[in-house]
């Protein structure tokens, strides 16, 4: 059905597919399996058209296709369901399935489609009502939306990214039936994932991909749980990081059953509930987008809490502002070191200033001098690599812009330190710097809580691992145990049966 | 009192029928998603040209059709700015009304001097105007006025009954909905957005060729503005627009309609403040759908002012 050979993409600073090959056959069900940012949404963006590959040649039922835009990817029979829906949501069922269909006169007869789309509905199996709005619908609903709209325009070949991602357990196993259903009357089905239930329930044949590329295809029947985690995380290479011997000191921090919700009102964090202590970094490992920013938001006072409690040294912070927060001494480096982290336009130095400004003043104003002579003292400490304490930080590197954030939240008065993703996108001279200053402040007593979908960093730094799937703890290991099978099955959501007990 | 109320009514209709072209523009142009501010502008060029060429060529048909492709290429220096470059479209917006009032003041100051072109014919329906009360509210006008009439469920047609309708409001709402299933957004935004400029040039040249008929500096006197309020107050549904179009006409016309009564005669400053309710009106109008969610629930399209880009990556 589908052939791709050589395809690479790349994105400002990532390169999201490395060439690759994919086969997929006619009639079956072929899952695409990897950690988050492993390329897969972009291989089949690549082969739904929205993006073009920068290299390499698709073929569709044996012919070579070049999709210039979805239009293309549609009339050659592909259709993807995205991920976050590409529904109008002020508009009915009906008439998204419709839309962009050519064969539609100029007039619209709103009885006539409504009458195509129930009985695509029905012969489908997907059951939707052709009069609801969209917004009036439940996400399963809306995805059976989007299924039923590439049927309509004849895809014979459907893509779906992480299709159960946003379903009810009960959703997932309807969806499921249908796919098989569709297989049956001769459609491919091709679906993203990084679950390896549905991917062993479901799939006859899997490919995985990692860091952009396709470590193996293989059929389902060969294979086995931990083999397919052995492929999605590879082999771990541990860094070189020296961890000296400490003992750990009293509970520093304390979170009991904490519900958070993200931007979008869902529950992010769920009934959560961790302890850290004094020189100690407490890795938690996950896939990203399983709640582990709304957790550190929700530390650090930027995010509310819909339940539970937090308590800092024995005293209850529970509903602290982010400024308490940072008075109380709980630093944070966030993932987005651009614009959570640093505002890029402005100097280094205005760039600490931001967080320093209260302790540097005369009377109502800014201390200049003492300012200046702190971010120097802050950048030689540091040694971030920059033409002086006035360039703009957009102009940095990752690395030095991490030291920078680092040089600013380390340099305070702190008790916790909230990481995410410390060396994200780093190279490696870098990454062993930033392990090294949190190493540093794990011996000074500091407690860390080390938010990361990088396993190698999270197994080599931490003192024990907690592994977060659905914004639940799946379990916490002391660093002896932990070992990154284990750990992988635990991000994907399953318990290992010697874990069960 | 029912001469009065038929009165105000009729001129109602006839001062309205300028700010209703220009608001069925702006309501195509922010159906497809992009915000185009330029409507005073884009009016006060239609204008111009409208009576320009109207004075020069002794035809106002002429005139009309001159002001439409100049509203339209106004319109289109827009979504070049806002769309192909992708600019911020509320400042390349303002930028098109300073434009277009600094051009059509230039442009147009021999046509001040100007006394007398030829106006849009006025044409009583026959029989129809007739008729008590109705016949002059509507039936008693000039040809723009009947064309108002038509363009008002025509546009209604295109956007809830065609296929193109249903993109357009696709467009608007969710333009990567629109993408995947093989819709070319730029391609029609920019065509709705030449399209709006069409209308508002029309409207435009409506005020200087059927209304005044004349040509001063400044002389659609902040109209356009209130286009931009009747789009929201009418929730982007062109019967609705109607009604507010009229409606502002009516209130436009009322000073001077109200003269005819002795204790407004007595008290000229009531005719400053019913001249400001317009603009009040818009001001309010602006504020409300601001408010929160309201705009939503109001009906505003999900992706008014923001820019498509297909490989954005909002990682």
């Amino acid at each position: 059905m589908v052939e791709m050979r050589g395809i690479s993409k790349r994105f400002p600073g990532v390169l999201a597919n490395d060439r690759v090959d994919l086969d997929v056959a006619a009639g079956s069900i072929h899952a695409l399996l990897g950690e988050n940012g492993a390329g897969k949404s972009t291989l089949m963006h690549i082969l739904s058209g929205l993006y073009r590959p920068d290299s390499g040649t698709m073929k569709v039922e044996d012919r070579t296709v070049s999709f210039a835009s979805p239009l293309d990817a549609i009339r050659a029979g592909v259709g993807m369901v995205h991920q976050h829906f590409m529904l109008v949501e002020t508009q009915t069922v009906a008439e998204n399935v419709v839309l962009g269909d050519r064969r539609l006169g100029f007039r619209m007869d709103p009885s006539a489609i409504r009458d195509t789309v129930a009985g695509l509905g029905r012969e489908s199996g997907l059951d939707i009502d052709p009069d609801a709005l969209i917004w009036q619908l439940s996400v399963g609903e809306r995805q059976r939306v989007e299924i039923v709209k590439m049927l309509h325009r004849g895809a014979r070949l459907l893509i779906l990214d992480e299709p159960t991602a946003v379903l009810t357990p009960q959703e997932a196993d309807t969806l499921f039936d249908r796919m098989r259903g569709m297989a049956r009357a001769g459609r491919t089905l091709l679906f993203i994932s990084h679950k390896l239930n549905e991917v062993m329930e479901l799939a006859e044949t899997v490919t995985v991909m990692r860091q952009g590329r396709v470590v193996d295809t293989v059929p389902k029947a060969q294979v086995s749980h931990r083999e397919l985690v052995r492929m999605m995380v590879g082999s771990p290479v541990l860094f070189d990081v020296t961890v000296p011997p400490v003992q750990q000191g009293r509970k520093l921090l304390s979170l009991r059953s904490l519900r958070v919700e993200n931007d979008r009102g869902h529950t992010a964090v769920d009934n959560l509930s961790l302890d850290l202590h004094q020189r100690e970094i407490l890795g938690v490992a996950g896939v990203a987008g399983n709640g582990q920013r709304e957790l550190a938001e929700a530390i650090t006072g930027l995010r509310k809490l819909q339940a539970g409690t937090i308590e800092l040294d024995g005293f209850d912070v529970t509903g602290s502002n982010q400024r308490r927060m940072i008075d109380l001494g709980i630093s944070w480096v966030p993932q987005d070191r651009q614009h959570t982290g640093t505002a890029p336009n402005l100097s280094i130095q205005e760039n600490f200033d931001l967080k320093h400004y209260r302790s540097a003043r005369r009377g109502p104003f800014l201390d200049r001098a003492g300012q200046s002579r702190r971010a120097a003292a802050l950048l030689a400490k540091y040694r971030v690599a920059a033409a002086g304490r006035h360039q703009p930080v957009r102009l940095l590197s990752g690395g030095n812009l991490q030291k920078v954030i680092l040089a600013r939240e380390l340099s305070t008065e702190l008790r916790v330190l909230v990481a995410e993703s410390p060396t994200r996108g780093l190279d490696v001279g870098a990454i062993q710097n930033v392990h090294e200053l949190l190493m540093e402040q794990r011996s000074r007593g500091v407690a860390i809580l080390l938010l990361s979908e990088d396993l190698q960093e999270v197994l080599s730094l931490s003192d024990r691992v907690a592994v977060i799937h659905s914004g639940r703890i799946m379990g916490i290991l002391p660093r002896a145990r932990a070992e990154a099978d284990t750990i992988g099955m635990l991000m994907a959501g399953v318990v290992p049966e010697d874990m069960a007990t | 009192m029912i001469a009065f109320l038929t009165a105000v009514l009729a001129s109602g209709v006839r001062t309205g029928t300028s700010v209703l072209f220009a608001t069925l523009g702006e309501l195509f142009t922010e159906r497809a998603g992009v915000l185009n501010l330029g409507v005073e502008g884009m009016m006060l060029m239609g204008a111009m040209t409208g009576f320009g060429v109207t004075w020069l060529t002794g035809n106002p048909w002429l005139g009309i059709l001159a002001a439409m492709v100049v509203g339209g290429m106004m319109a289109l220096l827009h979504a070049f700015v806002a769309l192909v470059l992708r600019a911020e479209q509320v400042v390349s917006g303002l930028a098109l009304t300073f434009l277009g009032s600094g051009l059509s003041a230039v442009l147009g100051s021999p046509l001040v001097e100007v006394r007398q072109v030829d106006r849009i014919p006025t044409w009583p329906v026959p029989f129809l105007s007739q008729i008590p009360v109705l016949g002059p509210i509507l039936f008693d006008h000039n040809f723009l006025v009947y064309i108002g009439f038509l363009l008002v469920p025509l546009c209604w047609f295109w956007i809830y009954r065609t296929r193109q309708g249903l993109e357009l409001r696709a467009i608007g709402e969710n333009p990567a909905a629109a993408d995947v299933q093989g819709i070319k957004v730029m391609r029609q935004r920019i065509l709705y957005v030449a399209f709006g400029g069409v209308l508002a040039g029309l409207g435009g040249a409506t005020l200087s060729l059927a209304l005044t008929p004349t040509w001063v500096e400044g002389l659609i006197s902040g109209q356009g503005w209130v286009a931009v309020g009747l789009v929201i107050f009418a929730g982007w549904d062109p019967i609705r627009a109607m009604f507010g179009s009229y409606l502002f006409g009516a209130l436009r016309r009322l000073p001077i309609d109200l003269q005819n009564f002795a204790r407004f005669r007595a008290n000229p400053s009531i005719g400053y403040f019913t001249g400001m309710l317009p603009y009040l009106f818009t001001i309010v109008a602006l504020l409300t759908v601001s408010i929160g969610d309201i705009g939503r629930r109001w009906g505003a399209p999900a992706a008014l002012g923001r820019a498509y880009v297909r490989e954005d990556r909002d990682a």
